[in-house]
């Protein structure tokens, strides 16, 4: 009697695994109990079992894929078995999947004992991170088509649309069966990591608590005294253009996404891509409301440069001539309220960018240095957080450069 | 009031041109007669108008026309068709629905249509063909040729807009167009005088300047010189006449329509009947001498021989494919 | 190549066919001595006499009935209407007569014409002046209804319209004559029943015709700008035959579709169109199709009453938000 190896729910939150690597090969032997695989559950690498004696027939996954809970992933039969039925209908349907109440013959034959894997719709699932469904599943007919194909249960997906209905966005954000991981790519400019099983539940649970773009938030106070100095020094030169503190903020968070290319990285949904270069989209406000104009390879630009092109791109923005290319494709985003005495702000993530960072004023404040009540040139920045791809610990790290380097600013070109 | 033309005195040189007024009169009567049978027996469906005592005005107004002249007329189209020389075969087939009928089996009693024989349509909707003779006049005068357009539409037409639009236009625009009125007396249940400030249709041309006559409608020689006088100024002048042919209808108006209904009486039908031009007119031809009775019966059997031939082919007729059902909506 | 106005762009179509055929007239109010309400028509009688460019007295369902007489019998009649407001008194002719001539003289009687003139809202003509037709027309089997929002396509669909063996519905619209655009020099059709795409997109088809291009092109622009979604435009310029193919290809890529017409909106065009895409695009359907419409109401006078009253880019913007689900 054939048994089919299904991906089993490894942990009560768990809806896919990573096989990490077979135990066993095809054509080898199988005892009941044996292990099969190790598969990357989201909380941790566990092994899964054979439930069935034979041999190991045939395996429908290879090492490193990502599958969902409840697909079957291998076949194991006597040597001699005629297994031709589970191999043409494996893969090609959804009806492989276990569904609720869906007792396979395979299953009741084996008896209540034989512990069955656990479904993506039984009731951990149910339990799990996204809530199942119950009754008929509002989703558009595209989603629909979509979920059949690449073999997701619409159940378990948490439509956006209007009445929770699903659309072709949420399948395409549920799914990453083998068939969707995004090969990971290498462009010019950045890299594309796959999602491990911690980072894609840290996304999901955090994206159910707080909104599509779970933010966080963390503020530093910088002395300025010395990029005060830095910058009237530099405006002394005749002929140049002015510099502003904008400028050099841009230019210190620029070569600060450098050294932190963690938090230079855009949400995809299925990976997050890593960035090599430094684009900072600036936030301009214009009569009609904000546009955020792109200063490219902010990294490589002087501060002269910086000043010059940010001005000119700021002109055109409130004039409305930029063009589409000139305010989409930044990595990470700086908005300052300084000019109107704001002290202190959170700002709201530009999607798919990871990062922004609020600026408010530089104002004279109080404060001890070491040990004595001054004053000095103060401001406070706060960065906006997209926890997807960015945890505290990483955020805090960045922004600590950020402050090092205002508060030095002779590390600009360290 | 517009004179009423009279036939003038018979001429036996004629004789061959009368007999074949009578021959066509007949063959409508018994036409008609068949296609009531037919009805009764669920053959025929749908509207079905008969002609039965109007054949005079069919049979008289085209015999004053030449074959490449345009004919259109109304729903009540069968005499038309057959005065216009359209075969028993071909019209009482596209009665039965058949696809060897003038129009496929796809227009039915209302609308037999042959542009071999230039009968370019039978109408239903009252009074709406009237500019599509006008039009058909507008072309002839358009390419400089000499035939003319004559149209037939009952006398209740004449209170609907498209006949005095139509009318306006060939009287301004001088179109060889001939419009026929066939005052049976009654728009279905209507009286013509209860529904028409002005009984007399021929008068109505007056409002355009347009020439008329009023014709006796059951005289086939009345309607035919009338009509022929028509085609003179049609021909030869480039200008529209409109004819009014007193006319009655011994059927009801359609075949769910009893004979004489509420709105007229059997004295009347009865009164009427005295002038079946038919019968006046076979007499006419046998005083005179120029048919015996024994011709008058030969004729009769024959009609009757090609009517057994038209219903036989009608019945054995094939119904139209299925197909059908969408060809004829384009032009590809 | 030539810049002209939709309305020369129609004059040269006469002008052309004319020429190239005897047979062609053109007839209507107000199209020879005054030069055409609308000037289509100007210099035609000059050029062509008043047997072939006919005045006719105000009489649409007259002349339109003398048009189809005329075609009946082979000749190849033009018919301007002052405007498609006054061919309802010709919709008898246009529909029982025109569009079924052929079917009830089983396939004896084509009838070669073209009805033309402008219809739809123009500016504060109020309710018997402002109707768009197009659904009407294009309801019926036997008709073509044609409806270009360009001067190019004007030009060239007037010329297959003449051309065509059918009786075709042009529809024109006052407040298009002015509209330029490029139309080159010398011979070119545009064949009935092919919609164009004006502009290619990925994210939501815009299904539109006639005056309704303008309002898809400006509401792609404002979407474009604002929320970086690039629009894809099929203009229909035929509502029959329509090209469900176009509608359904662009569908099939985008998942969403908005329509947009001018007239009302029970059993429009749009209502046709939807029909079409959820038969035919259902598994493609990312979100419900929505249509933008005249509102459903008589034209109002009042100018900011009919500024509502019509499709414009501001709701074709806001459909689109709502189907990306970006409101």
């Amino acid at each position: 009697m054939a048994t089919k190896v299904y991906m089993e729910a490894l942990s009560p939150t768990m809806e896919e695994g990573r096989i990490v690597k077979w135990l066993k090969q095809e054509e080898e032997p199988v005892m009941d109990g044996d292990v099969l695989a190790e598969v990357e559950t989201d909380k941790a690498i566990m092994e899964l079992q054979a439930r069935g004696e034979g041999t190991l027939r045939k395996v429908f996954a290879t090492e490193g894929d990502t599958v969902e809970v409840g697909t079957v992933i291998g076949v194991i039969a006597a040597a001699d078995e005629d297994i031709g039925e589970i191999l043409a209908t494996v893969g090609a349907t959804e009806g492989e999947r276990r569904a609720d109440g869906d007792v396979g013959p395979e299953r009741a034959a084996s008896g209540p004992d034989t512990a069955a894997p656990v479904a993506v719709a039984g009731p951990h699932g149910a339990a799990a991170g996204a809530p199942m469904q119950r009754g008929r599943v509002k989703a558009s007919p595209l989603a629909r088509r979509l979920a059949k194909e690449r073999q997701v249960d619409l159940r378990v997906i948490q439509g956006t649309g209007p009445g929770g209905r699903v659309v072709r966005r949420d399948v395409e954000s549920a799914v990453s069966g083998p068939r969707h991981v995004h090969a990971p790519a290498t462009g010019a400019g950045y890299e594309d990591a796959p999602l491990s099983q911690i980072r894609k539940t840290i996304a999901n649970r955090l994206s159910q608590s707080i909104g599509p773009v779970p933010h966080f938030f963390l503020t530093s106070e910088i002395d300025m005294e010395r990029t005060a100095e830095a910058r009237d020094e530099l405006n002394n030169v005749p002929d140049a253009p002015r510099i502003s503190y904008n400028d050099i903020i841009i230019k210190v968070v620029a070569q600060a996404l450098r050294q932190h290319p963690e938090c230079n990285a855009w949400w995809q949904d299925n990976y997050i891509r890593y960035f090599n270069e430094v684009h900072i989209s600036v936030a301009v406000s214009v009569e009609e409301g904000l546009i955020t104009p792109v200063l490219r390879n902010a990294h490589l630009k002087s501060l002269r440069e910086i000043a010059a092109e940010g001005r000119e791109l700021a002109q055109r923005a409130r004039e409305r001539k930029l063009k589409p290319e000139e305010y989409t494709g930044g990595t990470f985003s700086i908005s300052n309220l300084g000019m109107f005495d704001v002290d202190q702000f959170t700002a709201v993530i530009n999607p798919p960018e990871a990062g922004i960072l609020a600026v408010g004023s530089v104002a004279d404040r109080p404060v001890a240095v070491e040990g004595t009540m001054t004053v000095r040139k103060r401001m406070r920045v706060t960065m906006s957080c997209d926890h997807r791809v960015i945890d505290g610990a990483t955020g805090a790290r960045f922004l600590q450069t950020v402050k090092r380097m205002l508060e030095n600013p002779l590390a600009i070109v360290w | 009031m517009a004179q009423t033309a009279t036939a003038s005195v018979l001429d036996t040189e004629r004789a061959g041109f009368y007999r074949e007024l009578l021959r066509q009169m007949c063959l409508i009567r018994r036409f008609e007669e068949r296609t009531g049978e037919s009805y009764a027996l669920g053959k025929i469906g749908g509207f079905c108008h008969l002609y039965i005592g109007q054949e005079a005005v069919a049979v008289g107004a085209l015999a004053a026309l030449r074959d490449d002249d345009y004919v259109m007329g109304s729903y009540r189209d069968h005499g038309h068709a057959l005065a216009r020389g359209m075969s028993a075969r071909e019209v009482m087939a596209e009665l039965y629905g058949k696809v060897t009928g003038c129009s496929r089996g796809k227009g039915g009693s209302m609308h037999l249509f042959s542009v071999e024989r230039q009968y370019l349509g039978g109408h239903a909707i009252v009074g709406g063909h009237i500019p599509l003779v006008a039009g058909a006049a507008f072309a002839i005068k358009y390419r400089g040729e000499d035939r003319v357009a004559l149209g037939f539409f009952g006398e209740a037409a004449v209170n609907n807009g498209a006949f005095h639009e139509a009318l306006n236009m060939a009287a301004v625009w001088k179109l060889p167009a001939i419009f026929v009125a066939e005052n049976n007396r009654y728009g279905m249940g209507t009286a013509m005088e209860r529904a028409s400030a002005v009984y007399d249709v021929a008068t109505r041309a007056c409002s355009y300047d347009m020439d008329r006559e009023m014709m006796d409608g059951m005289d086939v020689l009345a309607v035919y010189e009338a009509t022929a006088r028509a085609v003179a100024r049609a021909r030869d002048h480039r200008l529209p006449t409109l004819l009014e042919a007193r006319t009655y209808r011994f059927m009801g108006h359609s075949m769910s329509d009893p004979i004489h209904g509420h709105y007229r009486t059997r004295e009347e039908i009865e009164e009427q009947k005295a002038r079946d031009p038919l019968h006046t007119f076979g007499d006419r031809l046998i005083e005179a001498g120029i048919m015996s009775s024994e011709d008058h019966e030969e004729m009769e059997r024959r009609i009757g021989k090609e009517l057994d031939d038209a219903v036989a082919f009608a019945e054995e007729s094939a119904e139209p494919d299925p197909y059908e059902l969408y060809t004829d909506v384009y032009v590809d | 190549m030539p810049t002209i106005t939709y309305r020369d762009a129609l004059n040269q179509a006469l002008k052309e066919e004319m020429e190239r055929d005897a047979n062609v007239f053109l007839m209507g109010e107000e199209v020879g001595v005054y030069q055409g309400a609308y000037k289509v028509s100007r210099g035609l009688l000059d050029a062509f006499g008043e047997d072939r460019v006919v005045d006719t007295p105000i009489t649409e369902l007259g002349f339109a009935g003398v048009g189809i007489g005329a075609a009946m019998v082979g000749l190849r009649p033009v018919i301007e209407f002052m405007t498609w407001n006054f061919a309802l008194l010709a919709i008898d002719q246009i529909v029982n007569s025109a569009a079924k001539m052929l079917y009830m003289s089983g396939g004896q009687i084509p009838i070669p014409i073209v009805f033309r003139g402008p219809g739809g809202a123009a500016l504060q003509l109020a309710a018997q002046h402002s109707q768009a037709f197009d659904s009407w027309y294009a309801h019926v089997p036997g008709l073509k209804v044609v409806a270009p929002a360009t001067p190019y396509d004007a030009k060239g669909l007037l010329k297959s319209a003449i051309r065509d063996e059918n009786p075709v519905v042009f529809l024109e619209g006052e407040m298009m004559y002015n509209a330029k655009g490029e139309v080159p020099e010398g011979e070119y059709t545009v064949p009935l029943g092919e919609a164009d795409v004006k502009l290619e997109g990925s994210d939501v088809t815009l299904v539109c015709h006639a005056k309704t291009v303008t309002v898809a092109q400006r509401a792609a622009q404002q979407l474009a700008e604002e929320c970086g979604i690039a629009a894809e435009i099929v203009d229909l310029r035929t509502i029959r035959p329509l090209d469900t193919d176009a509608i359904i290809r662009s569908v099939a890529k985008t998942n969403r579709c908005v329509v947009v017409e001018e007239g009302w909106p029970f059993c429009g065009i749009g209502a046709q169109i939807v029909d079409y895409i959820q038969l035919y695009a259902f598994d493609h359907l990312d979100a419900p199709v929505l249509r933008v419409t005249q509102a459903d109401v008589p034209i109002p006078y009042n100018k900011r009453l009919e500024k509502a009253a019509k499709p414009s880019p501001e709701r074709v913007v806001e459909a689109v938000k709502q189907i990306t689900y970006l409101d």
